[in-house]
């Protein structure tokens, strides 16, 4: 946190992700409902809106909502079959259940005031665990000590395996850390940027330097606002097809 | 005035920001106090989601994609029928239409046949006509004919008989008519 005590301007580049309390002000229990529960809440209440409201007339011809939830079944379903293969289908509804939440939480979070719990690397960090033990776990049920396999590559000459399994160990182990990091980051990052122009904005308020600082400010939180819609849906969109490559590797692990 | 209070406003509330980071030490997200409390809330969240969607979200959004598919392959299939239905419609027509032409046909010819048989017999009736009618007009020439050679004979026969006495001569009947009867033969 900096400022700039000089001109009056205020730097909050870190606010949108701070954690409180939703009542009160007291110490934060891992029971408080605080604002990570306000709008994990309200990201529940739009998928229910879309998923569950919206196709509850089950329409052969459906409506624009029903269409838009069937769309996103659809995209995930088919990024599932494409990449884990049909076995890999069985883990749909986790893969589409982590879609939703992630998609919903940066979405939701593009509201003005509004909280991301996807920019929390504890939120990301359980989500990429989850994943990595599941796959890790699957990999080893399924195939046992065969699943092994995926760090020793035979098609590599035989003098080079030893050393490229134990790069494939490191990778492996990293999986969880770029995994959640890379959404997290994203998240963290475009927001406390269009923070900071938004610091800028008042400028012209308390100083001459504002009537080019003001218009410039407005129009650079316009343009990382396009940007930051763009990133919502394509982080979510790695999150998932990275969950999903890590999921045909404990199906299929052989290279 | 207003710029003076808010700029003490924005000052307190930078000092009170201030003093809470150095109390939490900056990233929010480094703060590892609010992990329990997001862990439980996210753990609570996603299990809220798996539970809508395994229950009630995916089984609905499958059936209707099911019952589309059905829908539109049976649509299909009934399409496939009609048109099958409409081949034979039209096999039957054109059938149906050629038969009425071999039957046109055939009572064009048997039409023709009938015609032609009465006309042959009306021919047939009329030519017989036409020569019992020419027989009677021959008889009736001949007759004529034997008669006109009689009157030529006998006009003869007196005409000769008045030129002989006209001459001075006697008519002998007799010899006269067989010098009449040669000459008219001839």
């Amino acid at each position: 946190m900096a400022e700039e005590a000089g001109t009056g301007l205020v730097f909050h580049p870190m606010e949108p992700f701070k954690i409180h309390p939703l009542f009160g002000d007291g110490p934060i229990h891992w029971y408080t409902p605080t604002n990570v529960t306000l709008w994990m809440f309200i990201g529940i209440l739009a998928i229910t809106l879309l998923l569950v409201v919206g196709t509850r007339g089950r329409a052969v011809v459906p409506s624009r909502v029903q269409s838009v939830a069937e769309l996103a079944y659809g995209f995930v379903h088919k990024m599932v079959e494409d990449v884990a293969g049909k076995d890999g289908l069985k883990y749909f509804p986790y893969i589409f259940t982590l879609f939703l939440f992630i998609v919903f939480s940066n979405f939701l979070g593009l509201i003005p005031m509004a909280f991301t719990p996807t920019s929390h690397i504890a939120v990301t960090g359980l989500m990429a665990i989850a994943v990595f033990l599941g796959v890790t776990i699957l990999g080893f049920v399924k195939h046992g000590a065969g699943f092994l396999g995926l760090f020793w590559i035979t098609s590599a000459p035989l003098a080079l395996r030893p050393l490229l399994a134990l790069i494939e160990v490191i990778s492996y182990f990293v999986r969880p850390v770029s995994h959640s990091i890379r959404l997290a980051g994203n998240m963290m990052a475009g927001h406390a940027v269009m923070e900071v122009f938004a610091a800028f904005a008042p400028l012209i308020l308390v100083s001459a330097v504002g009537i080019a600082v003001t218009p410039l400010s407005v129009l650079a939180i316009t343009a990382m606002y396009a940007l930051e819609t763009l990133v919502a849906f394509v982080q979510a969109y790695v999150f998932t097809i990275l969950t999903c490559v890590y999921l045909k590797d404990a199906l299929h692990p052989g290279h | 005035m207003a710029n003076e209070t808010q700029a003490v406003d924005a000052a307190a509330a930078v000092a009170g920001h201030a003093a809470e980071a150095a109390e939490k030490g900056g990233m929010p997200q480094l703060d590892f106090s609010t992990f329990p409390n997001q862990i439980f809330w996210l753990l609570v969240s996603l299990g809220v989601i798996y539970w809508l969607l395994t229950r009630i979200a995916l089984p609905r959004i499958a059936s209707v994609l099911a019952d589309r598919q059905g829908t539109i392959s049976g649509d299909l299939a009934a399409a496939e029928e009609y048109k099958l239905k409409a081949k034979d419609a039209e096999a039957a027509y054109a059938k149906a239409l050629a038969d009425a032409r071999a039957q046109a046909q055939k009572i064009i010819a048997e039409t023709r046949a009938e015609i032609q048989k009465e006309l042959d017999a009306a021919t047939a009736k009329a030519d017989a006509e036409i020569a019992a009618r020419v027989a009677q007009s021959e008889v009736a020439i001949d007759e004529i004919r034997a008669g006109a050679l009689e009157a030529v004979q006998a006009v003869a026969a007196e005409t000769a008989a008045e030129i002989v006495v006209a001459l001075g001569g006697k008519a002998d009947a007799k010899a006269l008519g067989a010098a009449v009867d040669a000459r008219v033969k001839g």
